[in-house]
């Protein structure tokens, strides 16, 4: 029984971890892996998700439907700061970076003058289980198994439907797309929502786990971007394997030295990723099939 | 349909900025014919195919394609209307599948007809064997057949064919110029053919543009391009 609980203090631990890096990533992985846009306002629409769940929530709505209005929410941000910004911006990529790291710093600075420095939060829901000595939180369970579907919902979306074929050969080769008929601006504009509502769904569900401030997006940011940076330019080649190795390394390095260490472990790995595989982990599997 | 002018260009300018690489072309395509555009190295034929899709926006001249001036629309907007692009070294989307390649071609055709994939497959058997497989790891003929196929699926009226022979062998290359005639024979597809490979001009076209530093030198008529002489001559002009 000990051994029992002690297994699964581990697997619940790496799997806290694998979902907080796979959830709090996706939408970063999608719009830097299809767009090459690296988006500093990605805590921000984060931010703007959480924020809308838990205001749709307080007013009764039940949380699965305020968590996909706080999705939703940011995915329409995210095609207003398309259209008005970003799509201005392609092939600059140094200028992107520049003009999304204004535009979090606006949307930061906006929160607070507007909605003050803290908004009143919901609890976190579904109670806990006992396992052994220790309670767990479900809802952290929940989390789990919504990071895996989430995979799986967008594994489907990319190689199942026509937008994903035809975004993955947009990604490709955009002029061929092009010359195909393929209004590319539009795969990019759609792509963009997309990056900007998995970033709003993420927010919304760890809304109920976190305070809600103005700068909430900052939690996620170390974690996504090393997730992303480990990973590469593929979502499910790389983001996807980069988060259970990198949960793995601080799940292990979190209950052997405490949380500090785990965000050590993270920087560290990295550091070495860049070092030895600087287009990461999908690129070296994409690189070896060739 | 034949004797309908389908493509006609005047005065166009264009190329990568700076000093243009087109100086001023003047051609035109009939409804349902194979037209070659030859000359050496460098003098502008890939150059002209991209200005002609929209990859590339002319600086001077108007294009004009079935009775519409086509010269401001970009390229999607060119494939929706009927033009149909394969490009230099194919361009296939190497990581997606064959059929996801075709699929991709569908768009160019939406509203306009059907997508007829039992026609490209009957063009092509291999597309079909090869259905589920990475175009990537296709043979530079293969890739070809998947490119020609990928624009066929979109129904276009006309095809810009840019150098389909480079890179294939000549036993295959061959094969592509009777599929692309038969094409052109049982659909009435128009083509425009940019080549330096004789045999492929002298088989396939019924017409020629000569170009040499972005100008047009010399038209070609039916005698003359199926000449390996004459063109021969103008292909080492």
């Amino acid at each position: 029984m000990d051994f029992f609980s002690t297994a699964f203090a581990i697997i619940y631990q790496f799997g806290d971890a694998f979902a907080f890096l796979v959830l709090s990533a996706a939408g970063l992985a999608v719009i830097f892996g299809m767009m090459g846009v690296i988006n500093l306002a990605h805590g921000e629409f984060i931010m703007c998700g959480a924020y809308v769940t838990v205001a749709v929530a307080r007013m009764g709505v039940p949380l699965p439907l305020a968590i996909v209005a706080g999705s939703i929410a940011a995915g329409l941000v995210g095609l207003v700061i398309e259209r008005l910004v970003i799509r201005h911006l392609y092939h600059r990529p140094l200028d992107s970076i520049v003009a999304t790291w204004g535009i979090s710093l606006i949307a930061t600075q906006g929160v607070l003058i507007v909605l003050g420095s803290t908004m009143q939060g919901i609890g976190t829901p579904l109670g806990s289980v006992q396992v052994g000595a220790l309670s767990y939180s479900t809802y952290r369970i929940v989390l789990m198994a919504a990071a895996v579907l989430i995979l799986l919902v967008l594994w489907l979306l990319f190689y199942r439907t026509r937008y994903g074929v035809i975004a993955r050969a947009t990604i490709a080769a955009p002029q061929m797309a092009r010359a195909l008929g393929v209004d590319t601006r539009r795969v990019y504009a759609l792509t963009f929502a997309l990056g900007a509502a998995l970033a709003g769904l993420a927010g919304g569900l760890y809304a109920p786990t976190m305070t809600l401030v103005p700068t909430m997006g900052a939690t996620f940011i170390v974690e996504s971007f090393v997730t992303v940076v480990v990973g590469g330019a593929d979502i499910f080649l790389g983001a996807a394997p980069a988060a259970a190795i990198l949960g793995v390394i601080r799940a292990g390095l979190t209950a052997w030295q405490g949380q500090f260490f785990g965000q050590i472990g993270l920087l560290v790995a990295v550091i070495l990723v860049i070092r030895v595989l600087p287009n990461g982990l999908s690129g070296l599997i994409l690189g070896n099939r060739r | 349909m034949a004797g309908e002018t389908l493509l006609s260009v005047s005065g166009l300018r264009g190329g990568y900025g700076g000093k243009p690489v087109l100086q001023g072309i003047d051609l035109s395509v009939e409804e349902g014919e194979i037209v070659a555009v030859i000359g050496r190295n460098g003098v502008g034929k890939t150059t002209l195919l991209k200005t002609l899709i929209g990859l590339l926006s002319p600086m001077d001249g108007t294009i004009r394609f079935a009775g519409e001036d086509v010269t401001s629309l970009p390229a999607d907007k060119r494939a929706k209307v009927g033009i149909g692009y394969i490009p230099q070294g194919r361009e296939v989307f190497p990581r997606l599948s064959v059929s996801e390649n075709l699929m991709v071609g569908e768009t160019a055709g939406a509203g306009r007809s059907e997508p007829n994939y039992q026609r490209v497959y009957d063009f092509f058997p291999i597309l079909k064997e090869r259905a589920r497989q990475a175009a990537g790891t296709l043979s530079g003929g293969q890739q070809q057949q998947l490119a020609i196929g990928r624009a066929m699926i979109g129904a276009p009226r006309l095809m810009l064919l840019d150098e389909p022979s480079e890179g294939i062998q000549p036993s295959i290359v061959q094969e592509i110029a009777n599929n692309v005639k038969r094409l052109n024979a049982e659909t009435g597809v128009a083509v425009l053919l940019v080549e330096q490979n004789l045999d492929l001009i002298v088989s396939m076209a019924r017409r020629g543009f000569v170009i040499d530093k972005g100008r047009i030198v010399a038209k070609l008529g039916p005698e003359e391009i199926t000449s390996r002489d004459v063109v021969r001559r103008h292909l080492a002009l």
